[in-house]
């Protein structure tokens, strides 16, 4: 298994330019993560306290999520028409133009959520429909927060279990459906606010699925490997493999 | 004679890649097998064994003194022209040692033509270049040689530029073009190995881009051995790369394994720009 990541991985070019040019976007990486996450948490926090001043806040911060990821694309395009990056210095800029498009989509995801919020905000939601959602929420932001974690250290142990991890995520999001559709049929006047909750749980499983992708960049930066599109079994097979 | 499995690579096996064209299983052309060359006491090629495909383009790559250029002109004995060299170990040209004394050395730098680095066109017009290895055959018949001569030059991709002024001197020609033209010089005498030492490093980047068009052009009827300082063009023309490291193979692979996913550290912080 490669040994951690640290700065020193993507230094020691001739060119110290290109060294702080990978240091950069690597560390503006993590800056857009954080910012993401951030998100993340308010977006679910304005759901869940039916705050609509915290969503409506969480919906205008999304643009810095997405002028973060325009900028970084930009850097990201130049270092490749400057330098030619080959071998772990292509992965490494492929692994980031990849995961800056799903932290994107994350906070999109986050600015949904909090369209609901806003929405809920006015209806009448019980408060325990709210219990599973919450209980998702946190599963979701901590696979968001050690994905992001292996990205920064390039951790190939701790990208498979975000991955393995999914598998939860997904579980719940069907019991959360499961629920949801019980509350329909027993009170159609809940029917809005079931629906709001629906697609509250949706944003935050595909949260999950997001943070899986980074995790998969982040074992092709260290290995090489891609285990896309490819069972968990198997992804585990083609890392041990060496 | 033993099977190589250079460096626990064989290129055939490591060839094998889903669908590919260019790297599909091939034959191999040249064998090296164990070979150490020394300049004088000094140990120039430490125990290089490895395959280079038929028809397919191989690049060697390393740092100047890495010993690419020295193993690049063993293939036509080249190195039999310095006293001090000295080799050991083989190599084999379609199964037959190069080294075998039956063999007429001549022989051999025919059907392995070279390119140099700067181009070296003979003082004589572009037609009498191309037709100067026939004549040395002994093939003076007029219209084989005219045939052979728009032939070589067709397929070095500079007939168009030259065909209105076959018998002008050659000097007279760009230095893209002259290289060009030792290109279809090599290729008249219809050799089986074209081995190209540095050929566009004194070339604008048209030029190169031109030479190295032709290179992708010519390896479907020719193996062709090129090596290179500039690690993009080893990138963009070769189907294998072979990186070398003060008189070691280091590794050798399919060129775009190397270029994404080299397998040793040494490799790696050579094609990334790293001081090792």
């Amino acid at each position: 298994m490669a040994s951690l990541f640290d700065k020193e991985d993507i230094q020691h070019h001739i060119s110290k330019q290109f060294d702080q040019e990978l240091v950069d976007i690597h560390s503006r990486i993590l800056a857009m993560g954080g910012l993401v996450e951030e998100q993340v948490a308010a977006g679910v926090k304005s759901l869940i306290d039916a705050d609509a001043e915290l969503a409506e806040r969480v919906v205008a911060d999304d643009v810095k999520i997405n002028s973060l990821e325009v900028s970084i694309d930009e850097e990201c395009t130049q270092i490749l028409a400057r330098r030619q990056p080959t071998a772990r210095d292509l992965r490494l800029v492929m692994a980031v133009i990849k995961t800056i498009t799903d932290l994107e989509r994350i906070g999109d995801e986050a600015k949904r959520i909090a369209f609901h919020a806003m929405d809920l905000s006015k209806q009448f939601p019980k408060r325990n429909q709210f219990s599973d959602l919450e209980h998702l929420a946190s599963h979701v932001s901590d696979m968001l927060s050690d994905a992001l974690d292996a990205f920064a250290r390039m951790d190939v142990e701790q990208a498979l279990r975000v991955v393995q991890d999914d598998k939860v995520a997904n579980k719940e999001y069907e019991s959360i459906l499961r629920q949801q559709i019980t509350y329909m049929m027993e009170d159609p006047r809940s029917i809005h606010v079931c629906l709001d909750i629906m697609w509250s749980a949706r944003s935050l499983e595909r949260i999950g699925d997001r943070a899986c992708n980074i995790c998969e960049y982040v074992i092709y930066y260290v290995m090489g490997k891609d285990i896309r599109h490819i069972s968990l079994e198997e992804a585990q097979r083609e890392i041990k493999g060496g | 004679m033993k099977t190589t499995m250079t460096h626990g690579v064989n290129l055939g096996a490591l060839s094998r890649r889903n669908g590919a064209d260019n790297t599909g299983i091939a034959e191999k052309c040249l064998q090296v097998d164990d070979l150490n060359l020394y300049y004088g006491d000094k140990l120039a090629l430490k125990s290089i064994s490895l395959e280079i495909p038929k028809r397919r383009v191989t690049a060697f790559i390393g740092p100047s003194g890495c010993g690419k250029s020295t193993l690049l002109r063993c293939f036509n004995r080249m190195n039999d022209l310095i006293d001090s060299v000295r080799i050991d170990g083989d190599i084999l040209l379609d199964g037959r040692s190069i080294f075998d004394p039956s063999l007429n050395v001549a022989d051999l730098r025919r059907k392995v033509g070279m390119v140099f680095q700067k181009p070296n066109p003979f003082p004589k017009s572009i037609y009498e270049n191309v037709a100067y290895g026939l004549r040395i055959q002994g093939v003076n018949n007029r219209r084989v040689v005219d045939e052979i001569v728009e032939k070589s030059l067709k397929a070095a991709a500079l007939w168009e530029e030259v065909k209105d002024r076959l018998h002008d001197s050659a000097m007279g020609l760009s230095g893209g073009q002259q290289q060009r033209l030792v290109i279809a010089r090599a290729i008249a005498i219809e050799p089986d190995v074209i081995l190209l030492d540095e050929p566009a490093s004194a070339l604008d980047p048209i030029s190169t881009l031109k030479i190295e068009e032709l290179i992708y052009e010519l390896k479907s009827n020719y193996t062709i051995v090129i090596v290179t300082h500039n690690m993009q063009q080893a990138a963009r023309v070769s189907d294998f790369t072979a990186f070398m490291y003060m008189g070691d193979l280091i590794e050798v692979g399919p060129t775009d394994r190397i270029f994404t996913t080299p397998k040793k550290k040494q490799t790696e912080d050579y094609i990334t720009g790293r001081y090792g």
